[in-house]
């Protein structure tokens, strides 16, 4: 008796599971082209993450190439490039991140405070052309600037200050400071423009009891709004460390116009795996250098996410 | 305490000025170079008050332009198709997302996270569109790969979703005997006008900025964006001017546009974001803080 009751249970149920399936067909149908494209675009590369595990043979194909283990990596870190592009990629990074921080925040506190709505909207709308255009415009102004022969610097600055010619795009000691301020340039309105939605989000109230208080501006600032901003700060910042082994690629490969002699201080992971890539045709080395990105990239995420629920779980990403 | 307030607005103002023209200042030698005459270039350099005006970079240009006329056909046709296709797969994915009582929902909010925080990297990809999907010089390599959709995008327009349709205004189509597909075409879209705009917005700008998938996927210049073409002839000035600069008078210097018209076409390329940018720097702005609020 139980067991009919349980086979008629049973198939009510498999028919509930097909009517639900008839029912979720078409939302089902409609997910299909986004799925396929997810797994083209981004599974089907992860599991190709092998690749840097293997002798790439393209006459044997990918998947019939001879497993070697780590003789890639270990070919990659006996090079002096694996210290130069790991360094390279934090040290840019932690400076962007740690200026654009003071810069974004710092617009954004003087926009706050400018009483003409419509100048204020004005400037911020400007700030952020920069973030607009392609860093390969990005590179043409910085070639109108830096060109050795027609440049702006060597042609009226330099020689209006008393100074000599500088070869800009062979000498790579000047790069570290050239790609920081062309980054602040480009990025730090985008920041700006989130830092000052959270500084208008704060309630006046504070600010109006601080001043009855007799509070002058300077101290607001450090007594209200930066306080009250800090959850957006620490999760937009964190979120950027989360990214420290990633780097623009365009910054540090177009901006330069890709010489080799400032390798040394333009040299980035993303632009070593590119020229592995594309210009070596070594696929061992690249791959051990892109799975390695990969890798440590994923678990600064991770990382940069714990510490950001252990802080605020509302802002974690997960 | 009123001085005080009148000492920050003028601190202010002057501080802005001065940030608001260092951001705009290159874009003006950019645009003067373009003007000046070649000769200028050659003996004064890049400069705000060239000695001689000259619109020839660009009658240059409006003759010999049938490279930089397909770029440009190149361009639209890879911004339009490219964002249509991008808004329609990400929208398609996201709507069902949304839905609580779709069954698989936080099977699938996985799935597209998990894009975010962890990729193959360059190689893999690289090797997968061309080895599997043979994309090699073919114009899909500039919508396709990277640029079509992201998870980021996905989970934007989920939350739209589930914030802003109420879940009563589908069940009752429902009810009505609208299909899913209907619904969602008939009332779910036209509710969510501000999402799609902002994420198109985003995406149009993405497809018309693009070098990087020209630059990996392309050898062949006739399928170069504009952006491709900009950055073929800077890179050629940089070869000339490391490898070659002996042999500058030689016939291969004189076969590339003059200095003045590289600016011109570089003018060309930012100038349709420029113009559009007062049109639509409302929705950018406001897109940019609901991605750093929820994403």
């Amino acid at each position: 008796m139980t067991q009919v009751m349980r086979a008629q249970e049973k198939q009510i149920g498999v028919k509930k599971k097909t009517m639900k399936l008839k029912k979720y067909m078409p939302l089902i149908l409609m997910t299909l082209p986004g799925i396929l494209y997810l797994i083209i675009n981004n599974y089907l590369p992860m599991f190709g993450i092998v690749i840097a595990f293997k002798d790439v043979n393209f006459s044997k194909g990918i998947l019939g190439s001879e497993w070697i283990g780590f003789k890639n990596f270990e070919y990659l870190f006996k090079t002096s490039d694996a210290f130069i592009i790991t360094r390279n990629t934090i040290l840019y990074n932690t400076a962007f991140i740690m200026i654009n921080l003071i810069v974004a925040v710092g617009i954004a506190i003087l926009l706050n405070e400018i009483r003409n709505r419509f100048l204020s909207r004005f400037y911020q709308s400007i700030i952020l052309l920069p973030h607009l255009i392609s860093m390969v415009i990005v590179s043409y102004l910085a070639f109108a600037l830096l060109s050795a022969e027609t440049g702006l610097m060597n042609k009226t600055i330099l020689p209006m200050l008393g100074l000599n010619e500088i070869s800009w795009y062979t000498e790579s000691q000047y790069w570290p400071i050239i790609l920081t301020v062309i980054n602040v340039w480009k990025s730090a309105g985008f920041l700006c423009v989130v830092y000052l939605a959270a500084i208008i989000g704060i309630d006046q109230e504070y600010y109006e009891a601080a001043t009855l208080d007799g509070a002058s501006k300077w101290k607001q600032i450090w007594l209200i709004t930066i306080p009250l901003i800090m959850p957006v700060i620490t999760m937009m910042t964190l979120l950027a460390i989360g990214r420290i082994f990633y780097s623009d690629f365009g910054l540090f490969y177009q901006v330069p116009l890709n010489a080799g002699a400032l390798n040394s201080t333009t040299n980035v992971i993303d632009t070593y795996v590119y020229r592995g890539l594309m210009q070596l045709g070594d696929i061992g080395m690249s791959s051990a250098a892109g799975v390695y990105q990969s890798i440590v990239g994923f678990v600064l995420v991770l990382m940069s996410n714990y510490v950001v629920r252990k802080i605020n779980s509302d802002n974690a990403l997960f | 305490m009123n001085a005080e307030n009148r000492m920050i607005q003028s601190v202010g103002h002057i501080t802005m000025i001065i940030i608001s023209g260092a951001c705009l200042i290159p874009f003006l030698l950019l645009v003067v170079s373009s003007l000046t005459s070649e000769q200028s270039i050659l003996s004064n350099g890049y400069s705000f008050f060239p000695q001689e005006w000259s619109f020839s970079a660009y009658e240059y240009l409006g003759k010999a332009s049938e490279e930089i006329l397909r770029a440009y056909g190149i361009t639209i046709f890879i911004t339009l198709a490219g964002t249509a296709t991008s808004l329609a797969i990400t929208s398609l994915l996201a709507y069902p997302m949304s839905r609580r009582d779709f069954p698989i929902k936080n099977q699938l909010a996985f799935f597209v996270f998990f894009t975010l925080l962890f990729n193959g990297g360059l190689v893999p990809t690289y090797l997968i569109y061309t080895q599997y999907f043979d994309m090699k010089n073919t114009i899909w390599a500039l919508i396709i790969p990277g640029l079509l959709m992201n998870g980021f995008n996905v989970l934007l327009m989920r939350t739209f979703f589930m914030t802003s349709i109420p879940l009563p205004v589908i069940e009752s189509a429902n009810i009505d005997g609208a299909g899913e597909f209907r619904t969602f075409f008939s009332i779910v879209i036209p509710l969510s006008m501000p999402i799609i705009a902002t994420i198109g917005l985003f995406q149009t700008i993405a497809y018309w900025n693009d070098w990087f998938n020209g630059l990996v996927y392309l050898t062949d210049p006739q399928l170069f964006s504009i952006q491709n073409i900009l950055n073929r002839i800077l890179t050629d000035i940089q070869f000339l001017s490391s490898g070659m600069a002996d042999s500058r008078a030689s016939g291969s210097a004189q076969q590339l546009p003059s200095t003045s018209v590289r600016m011109a076409i570089a003018v060309v390329g930012a100038i349709p974001i420029l113009i559009a940018y007062p049109f639509f720097q409302k929705y950018f702005i406001k897109g940019i803080t609901i991605g750093a609020v929820k994403g």
